[in-house]
Formats: structure tokens, sequence, C-alpha cells
């Protein structure tokens, strides 16, 4: 009874962390016009949160460079269970234009489990949009 | 009083990409700020020398997403005058036309990250709802959003039809309105105002002694303007005014940015309606003769400076870049010094950060 409250409180209001792990901004500030009001996300429930510890679905940009891998683990350490990692742009899935690069370790799930994937390049809005919603259905 | 330690970063709210400030603060007062940046360090140019000169192009657009065209411009127009080769004006046009929407773009991205970090949602909402519009005429013309792979050398990849630019236009006179409301909001706003006049003062011994650049150099009475004073590009042929302000506070920054914006549309309105005709790229030779070249425009956040060498091979040799976010980091200790830490996430949101450039 309590597991089935608790996942239906999930579903209707997700809060997302936002973390750029080493990549250009160009799919950040596309995750950031979610939240403007042609896009609107925040009517599905969805809250942009500061800390870790409030958040359950973490959302990463861009390969993952030597410097940040630490932190990119401390941060996914942080955020409680159950815990849910979405990837936004194509070096985040593989490293992409900068796999070659020598300060690239890779994509994200170099590092962190991910749980679904969003390749583009920069991933447009409506295509966030869609994946927030998948990974939201899954829960 | 004892000290405490604030650690800032590299996962912040105020910050939309990784740094990492110690404030060491004393009370309310901040005594000392220690800065490290490099998160998001990729090496790409390192990895521009494994590629071919056109090859690198879209690389070099991912150096940052938000002036990622003003990049490529640089890094074309380099390579072009290494090369030797002459680019039709349509294409010209067309590649500044480009800029100046990426500049408003940039500056109401801008205008809604400083209004949400000093508590002003709705100029957040209001900035980056008129924000879609010009990111719509950016994508009617090249198909991309933020990365617009506009650019290749020798010309343009995009050529609108006279239809599409008068779509353009209706967009832009649109916008127009938009930008004069939030001019007023920025310039009347009691609200606005008192959270950011006096903020984050630089006078111009400050902005000579670390080199600073772009609207933030402009806010503090430094009048240079690359694209005025050493005019590249089409930039001679079209007129336009030079915000500069004296205040050097975050208020007048945001002035000169929303003035700017304004300037911007204008001159989108000058070249569509000047628009000549005929090709817009001319083929460019798979190798540059050998020679070295420095490439310098005006981004949205100062100048960006490219030096490119050949070695007359297929691949550059070198591409060192140099973008205006660097210098603006080296001021923030200082900047800091001394006051209350309500006011940091101000000062740190009015300089306009972009580590992607910085970092590279």
């Amino acid at each position: 009874m309590i597991q089935r409250l608790f996942r239906l409180a999930h579903k209707k209001s997700p809060w997302i962390l936002t973390y750029n792990a080493g990549g250009c901004n160009g799919c950040d500030i596309e995750l950031l016009g979610l939240f403007n009001p042609r896009y609107d996300i925040e009517r599905f429930g969805i809250l942009q949160q500061a800390s870790p510890r409030h958040a359950d679905i973490l959302i990463c940009t861009g390969p993952v460079t030597i410097k940040t891998r630490p932190y990119l683990e401390r941060i996914y350490e942080q955020i409680p269970s159950p815990k849910h990692v979405l990837v936004v742009g194509s070096c985040g899935c593989t490293g992409g234009i900068f796999k070659n690069a020598y300060n690239v370790l890779g994509g994200i799930d170099q590092v962190i489990p991910v749980d679904l994937y969003l390749p583009g390049c920069p991933c447009r809005p409506e295509a966030i949009f869609n994946a927030v919603q998948t990974l939201i259905d899954r829960l | 009083m004892s000290r405490l330690v604030i650690p800032i970063g590299p996962q912040h709210p105020i910050l939309k990409e990784p740094i990492s400030l110690k404030v060491e603060v004393e009370g309310e007062n901040i005594t000392h700020v220690d800065l490290q940046i490099g998160f998001v360090h990729r090496g790409i140019e390192k990895l521009v020398e494994s590629l071919n000169w056109v090859q690198a192009v879209p690389l070099i657009e991912r150096i940052c997403g938000i002036c990622s065209h003003v990049h490529t411009t640089t890094y074309c127009q380099g390579v072009e005058q290494l090369a030797g080769i002459e680019v039709p004006k349509r294409a010209l046009y067309l590649r500044t036309l480009m800029c100046e929407l990426e500049r408003i773009h940039s500056h109401l991205l801008w205008l809604g990250i400083v209004g949400r970090n000093i508590g002003q949602e709705a100029m957040f909402m209001y900035a980056w709802r008129d924000r879609e519009l010009v990111m719509d005429v950016m994508e009617a013309f090249s198909g991309g959003r933020v990365s617009h792979q506009a650019n290749t050398i020798g010309g343009v990849r995009f050529d609108p039809s006279p239809a599409e630019t008068a779509a353009a236009q209706k967009l832009l006179a649109e916008l127009e309105s938009k930008v004069v409301a939030l001019r007023n909001i920025v310039e009347h706003s009691e609200s606005f105002i008192s959270r950011t006049a006096g903020m984050g003062v630089m006078n111009r011994d400050d902005i000579r002694r670390y080199g600073l650049l772009g609207p933030v150099a402009r806010a503090s009475g430094v009048d240079f303007d690359l694209r005025r004073d050493r005019p590249y590009s089409v930039y001679p042929e079209l007129d336009f005014k030079v915000i500069v302000r004296r205040e050097g506070d975050v208020w007048a920054r945001a002035m000169v940015r929303v003035e700017e914006t304004m300037q911007s549309i204008a001159i989108c309105h000058h070249i569509i309606n000047k628009l000549p005709g005929g090709a817009v790229s001319v083929k460019a030779p798979r190798r540059v003769p050998v020679g070295e070249v420095i490439s310098r425009t005006e981004a949205p956040r100062g100048e960006v400076v490219y030096y490119i060498r050949s070695e007359g091979g297929e691949h550059p040799a070198r591409v060192k870049v140099r973008t205006p976010t660097l210098p603006t980091l080296a001021s923030f200790p200082e900047l800091l010094q001394g006051v209350s830490i309500a006011d940091m996430t101000v000062i740190i949101s009015g300089a306009d950060l972009c580590i992607a450039c910085a970092d590279r």
C-alpha cells in the first residue's frame, strides 16, 4: 500500500537535477528551455532541483571529462533511491564528437548506470520532453 | 568573527556550467575566493589537429553551445584569409546575419538567467519566451536551433528564399516590440534596479588591468567594439551604434545588453534589406598554403581570437582559441572581495560566464 502510494507520488511529481559533465552547453540551454512558457514542463509536476538529495531523476549532458568524474559519482551517490539517469546528447551517450579527445573518458555510462539515452546534437526540447515522459512512464 | 568556507560548484543552481568557487566568509562578507576551472576541458584544440580543415568546422562549433556560430565564423574567416579564398558577398551577409541573430539569442538568454538568479522568475519567463522567436528564425534559416552548422570554408551552407527572409523580418518585428518591453523592465523596475545597481562595480582601470572585453567593458565606459573599430566581414557597410555606459555595475551591464539586442535587431533588418544575390559559397581547396593568421570577431561576450597555423597539409598545424570569459573569471577573486554572500549570485551571473568557451 505504502509502496503503491510512493510510486504514484514518484510518477506524478518527479524532481530533476541537471548536471553538465563536460559538454558544450548546447543541450543545457535546450534543457533549461523546457521551463520556458512555450514548453513549460512544470505542468507535469516536474521541478528543477538544486540539490541532488531532493532529486529523483538526474539529467546528464556532455561526455565525462577526467576532472568531473569524481563529482559525477558523488552526485549520483547523493541522490536517494530509487534514482534514474537520463543522458541527453550524443556526446553523453558515447562520447560523440569528442570521443578521441585526450581529456574525455567517453559517455556517461562509463561512470554511472544510465536508464535512458537520448542522442542528438543538440537535442531539441521536444525530444527531451518525450524522453522525460518515457522515463516517467517506466517508473 | 569565525571564518567559514563555503564550497560553490561544480554543481550549483546559480551555475549553468561547472566551475568551482571556494568562498571564505567572515560573518556575511566574502574575504577570499579560490577559483577552480577546467571541468569541461575536453582538449578540442588538440583534437582539431587530427582532422582536416573542413572536418574541423563541426567540432569547433561545439566549443560552445551559445556562441557556436561566432566560433566557426572566426575559424572560417581565418582559413579563408590563409588560403586566399574570395568569399561571395551574399555569403558574408548571411554569415553576419547569423552572428547578429546569435547575439540576440545570447543576450536574451543572459537576461533570463540573471532574472532567475535575483529571484525574478517572471523575468526569466518573459526573456525566454521572447528568445523562442529568434530561435525560430535561426531554425528556419539553418535547420538548427542551437548548433546551426551554417558555416563552411568558402561560404555558408544555407540560402534563404525571399519568402523566408520576409517571414524572418515579421518575427523580428514582433521580437522588437517585446524587447522594448523587457528594456522598460530593466530600466524602470524598482525591484530589478535595487537588486543590481551598485553591484560588482568595475572602473576603467580594472577593465584594463584584467583585459576584460565585450559588454562588461562597455558597461564600464570602455568605448570599444571590434565590429566598429576593427571592422571585418561586411560590418563597414552597416551602420549601428555602439552602446556604452559609465556606471560599471550589473545594472549597466544589463542595460548595455538589452540596448545591444535592439541594435542587433536593427542590423538584422538592415542586412535582410540589403541582401545581395549570387552564390552562397565557393569551393575550398583541400590543402591550405603554409602560413599563420590571426582572426578576430566580436562574439556576444566580447572578442574571440583565433590563431591558425598551416604547414601546407590537409590538417591545421595549430588552432589556438582565446575567448572573453577567461579574463572575466580572473577578475572574480578581486571583484567578490568584501561583498555580501547574498550579492555574490548577482555578480557571478552578471558577468555572463561561458565556461565551455573558456575551458574548451
